[in-house]
């Protein structure tokens, strides 16, 4: 193939890669964003000129090499092109999450030393201004989106087209300096370095060059066959590094388009009209996207309602086995391709995934249901374990090996054992090359032969060699019996519920489990106004005695289902609280990435975990609360703590380990 | 400080123009009520000018005779150094005011979109025949304020409702798309009638937010009545206070809060 020949010869960075698209594929599409509700779009040879004219104002600014651009922003164009600018100019592009709080920011631009950075708007700008005294080598901000700056000091700050403005003007004297930066850099320089969320503990820096993240990308693209005709939707955080191989490494690799929405709100509209034809997604917005098809099909016709529910069941029945080219019998087919044109095309049509060809999901465990929900109407979504140490990739699910339980098979150059503890250690061209400016968490991760050691308990099921993850190693307990506590595993069968949003398992240590529960104020919600309950308040709605016996309920069936596991039958749920308040990352209680920070919420709710235990029914507490703005206040509530039944088990030592 | 044109700079370094609007001796009658008595008070370029007061002060006739909803019984109202004659709320909109009502007045089954698209009403001057066809002129005019409509949904950041009928929004939301309509005309003065009631504070803090980049932006001259006494200090450069239709106080924010009058108008007073 042209690309791998062409790989071959020189293309080791993101502007190589870039330069070739530009000559290559030169007026293909390489960018859209909706804007004024139109679809704006760039080639890539209009891509390039962008590129060079914000790094040649980046220079113009005095940019260094090795200096650290941050960049922080909803998924925008020009923030991407920010990245690869940084890099042209031999700077190390870090994108932010952008819904951190100030004090968050400052650690990371602390961390880092960020010279420079380069934000979307004001509300981003006002974040960084605000904590600017603590950040001793901050020196310009760069803001893209004009509106409300225009009263702002502007000694050292500078508007985006401004910048490329500047760049354009300067460009006789800085073109060749912008070339030797270019030319120097190689596989080893640092492609992008990128905060991981931090279950425990401060946010540390991974460091990935661009051999981490063009290899990966090739890689991943060959697997799937990725071509430049794609189509992708960027809408998860550029801080993610999820988000920074679909829309910068593979789109460079391959040179397909990026298509950015217009504002959050807007996702699913753009979705539907862009039709991505490679979709990653987190398990979260599959179970959102499904919850409202169920809610909007409550509302339609009878006999829309019976087709819908008719033609669903028998996709179920056949569609998995038909999309992984399983026989299926010749009638079953025939009522399948019907169904098609009835119900799975136009459905298919509404959620917008109507031509994906191929589609992710990983970060979370995804509900079996929900899975199988979304491969029976025959939409390839696959699942991924990856993290960011690893340039996302450890291992993929190839095309006819789907299922919801296991992760799949080693992604291609990657190597993977099972420690003596049941952790996962990989080794692979995607291994980050270190923690920046932490030298003692480099060397407990990555030992010397490059093996990096996930935090994840899992093993490879015999029969098929996929790997399947039970949970964090470090969650991984014991209870006062002997009996395993794998907390993520009963969380999930908890949270593929629609009106669960969240559920925490406690027990490590214990003579039995109890849990926290979050519900999902959209499902509930639905479900209040259809039965005409009225609530004042989330609190209100949570603690409301139907709603507490429905979540019992479901309480009691995970119950039945994990007293099935003989490995792990002790982790039924003794006494649950439907907690009066939804977990948050502004409170700390979980990451940017929405993953529950344990610890945290285990000190935070001691009271109720005691009251849990003790065999309280009701508990009165008072819990802080911080507002999107950083403001502090306080919520009290008195809380019904209920008992579940549990599936009577015979005490068992662990066989297997 | 009010006695010549040239205006003034504010706190936060704005440039306050000339007098935009002048009520000299405005009187407003409806049969034996006296709604306002000889009320006096300008309207400068740039500015953001409050008109406070109980309920019954006649806030809201204010604004209509200001609006040109009402001819005032008695007085004068002068816009852009001309006296203005009685006029119909039509041609005072083509002279460059837009207002927003208390009661939001939109069209309840059009889409957020077609609503906005109203405010360029004004602005059409295609005929009926050529609209029909969707020839000519008549397309580009529609072209050239579609994108000027969407400007303001940008603005105000409605993108996510434009096609959703106004009919299912909540009442934060179909208050901005007033304003939205409101600004969609271009007015070189935006009368707004309380913009924020019944408003939650996150609600009122984003209709703050946008009237103030409204000004900012455009540099749109704003007359706002309102009750949230934090909201009216901290947005408007002067306010107006109104009691039982006279007016009881005139001047920047600060002052007003001290006058006399204004507290015992706010907190009541023991009269004899």
């Amino acid at each position: 193939m042209a690309q791998t020949q062409s790989g071959a010869a020189g293309l080791l960075s993101l502007p190589a890669l870039l330069h070739r698209n530009a000559t290559q594929y030169g007026s293909a599409p390489a960018y859209r964003e909706k804007e004024f509700g139109i679809w704006q779009s760039w080639t890539w040879a209009e891509t390039e000129k962008e590129i060079e004219a914000l790094a040649l104002g980046l220079l113009n600014l005095g940019v260094n090499e090795g200096d650290f651009v941050a960049i922080i922003g909803r998924n925008r164009p020009s923030l991407y092109w920010s990245m690869v600018a940084a890099q042209s100019v031999g700077a190390i592009p870090v994108p932010l999450y952008q819904d951190a709080v100030a004090e968050e920011m400052a650690y990371v631009l602390g961390h880092c030393g960020a010279r420079f950075v380069i934000v979307g708007d004001q509300e981003q700008a006002d974040k960084v201004i605000e904590v600017q005294d603590q950040l001793h080598q901050f020196e310009h901000l760069v803001y893209l989106d004009p509106r409300g700056m225009r009263k702002y000091e502007h000694s050292h700050l500078h508007q985006y087209s401004h910048v490329q403005d500047q760049g354009r003007a300067a460009h006789d004297e800085n073109i060749n300096e912008l070339e030797r930066r270019r030319a120097k850099l190689d596989y080893d320089s640092t492609c992008v370095m990128l905060y991981t969320s931090g279950t425990t503990g401060r946010p540390k820096g991974v460091v990935l060059s661009n051999r981490n993240v063009i290899e990966t990308s090739r890689n991943s693209a060959a697997f799937d066959n990725l071509t430049k005709g794609e189509d992708v939707l960027s809408y998860l955080p550029m801080a993610w590094v999820g988000d920074f191989i679909f829309s910068v490494g593979q789109a460079y690799w391959c040179g397909f388009c990026v298509n950015c929405p217009e504002s959050a709100d807007t996702m699913m509209t753009d979705l539907r009209e862009i039709g991505p034809t490679y979709f990653f997604a987190p398990p979260r917005v599959f179970e959102t996207q499904l919850t409202n098809v169920m809610i909007r099909m409550e509302d339609a016709g009878a006999l829309k309602r019976r087709m819908f529910h008719h033609y669903l069941a028998h996709a179920k029945k056949v569609g998995g086995r038909i999309l992984d080219g399983k026989p299926v019998g010749l009638w079953d087919r025939i009522k399948y391709a019907i169904g098609n044109a009835l119900v799975y095309g136009p459905l298919k049509d509404t959620l917008g995934l109507g031509r994906v060809r191929v589609g992710y999901t990983a970060g979370e465990a995804i509900g079996p249901e929900i899975f199988e929900f979304y491969r029976s109407l025959g939409i390839n979504l696959k699942q991924l374990y990856g993290q960011t140490e690893a340039t996302v990739f450890i291992t993929v699910q190839p095309d006819g090996q789907v299922r919801a339980d296991t992760v799949g098979v080693p992604a291609q150059d990657v190597e993977i054992k099972v420690g003596d503890t049941g952790e996962i250690f990989y080794r692979s061209p995607g291994t980050f090359v270190e923690y920046y400016k932490n030298p003692e968490s480099t060397a407990s991760t990555k030992d010397p032969e490059g093996w990096v050691a996930t935090g994840d308990a899992g093993f490879f099921e015999e029969e098929t060699g996929h790997l399947r993850i039970i949970d964090r190693a470090k969650d991984v307990g014991k209870l006062a019996n002997g009996a395993m506590f794998a907390p993520k595993y009963v969380e999930n069968k908890l949270k593929f519920y629609p009106d669960i949003l969240e559920a925490v398992l406690f027990g490590d240590g214990r003579d039995h489990c109890v849990a926290f529960i979050n519900i999902d104020l959209v499902a509930v919600g639905n479900w209040a106004e259809r039965n005409n309950i009225a609530y004042a308040s989330y609190q209100e709605l949570a603690g409301h005695p139907k709603v507490l016996s429905s979540i019992q309920s479901h309480v009691e069936a995970v119950n039945r289902s994990v007293a099935e596991d003989a490995m792990l039958s002790g982790c039924q749920i003794h006494r649950f609280v439907v907690l009066h308040k939804e977990l948050d990352a502004d409170d700390g209680e979980m990451t940017r990435t929405r993953k529950v920070r344990r610890r945290i919420v285990e000190e935070k709710y001691a009271d109720i975990i005691a009251a849990l235990y003790d065999g309280s029914e009701r508990i009165s507490t008072t819990t802080e609360v911080t507002y999107e703005d950083g403001r502090k206040g306080s919520i009290s509530a008195t809380l019904e703590l209920r008992d579940a039944a549990v599936v009577p088990v015979t005490p068992q030592r662990m066989a297997a380990e | 400080m009010l006695d010549q044109a040239e205006g003034f700079v504010t706190a936060d370094g704005r440039k306050i123009g000339g007098v935009v609007m002048e009520m000299k001796n405005i009187t407003l009658r409806f049969g034996g009520v006296v709604a306002i008595k000889d009320i006096s008070f300008d309207i400068r370029e740039g500015e953001i000018r409050a008109i406070i007061g109980p309920n019954g002060a006649g806030k809201s006739s204010m604004l209509n005779v200001i609006s040109g909803f009402y001819t005032p019984s008695e007085g004068e109202v002068w816009f852009r150094g001309k006296k203005r004659p009685p006029m119909r709320p039509y041609e005072v909109a083509r002279q460059g005011i837009a207002r927003t009502f208390q009661n939001i007045a939109l069209f309840d089954g059009m889409s957020v979109l077609d609503n906005v698209m109203t405010g360029r009403l004004t602005q059409m001057k295609a005929g009926l025949f050529s609209q029909a066809l969707w020839k000519g002129r008549a397309e580009k005019e529609e072209i050239a304020n579609r994108e000027m409509v969407e400007r303001v949904i940008d603005f105000l950041e409605i993108q996510h409702i434009r096609k959703t009928p106004v009919s299912r929004l909540p009442y934060g939301l179909k208050k901005r798309v007033e304003l939205a309509r409101a600004l969609a005309a271009q007015p070189k003065l935006l009368l707004l009638d309380e913009p924020m009631a019944g408003m939650n504070v996150e609600e009122k803090e984003d209709m703050c937010r946008f009237i103030l980049d409204v000004n900012d932006e455009f540099g749109t001259t704003i007359a706002l009545i309102e009750h949230d006494m934090g909201v009216v200090m901290d947005l408007s450069d002067r306010v107006v206070v109104m009691d039982y239709g006279k007016k009881i106080g005139d001047g920047p924010p600060d002052e007003v809060r001290s006058n006399p009058d204004v507290i015992d108008a706010y907190l009541g007073v023991a009269h004899d």
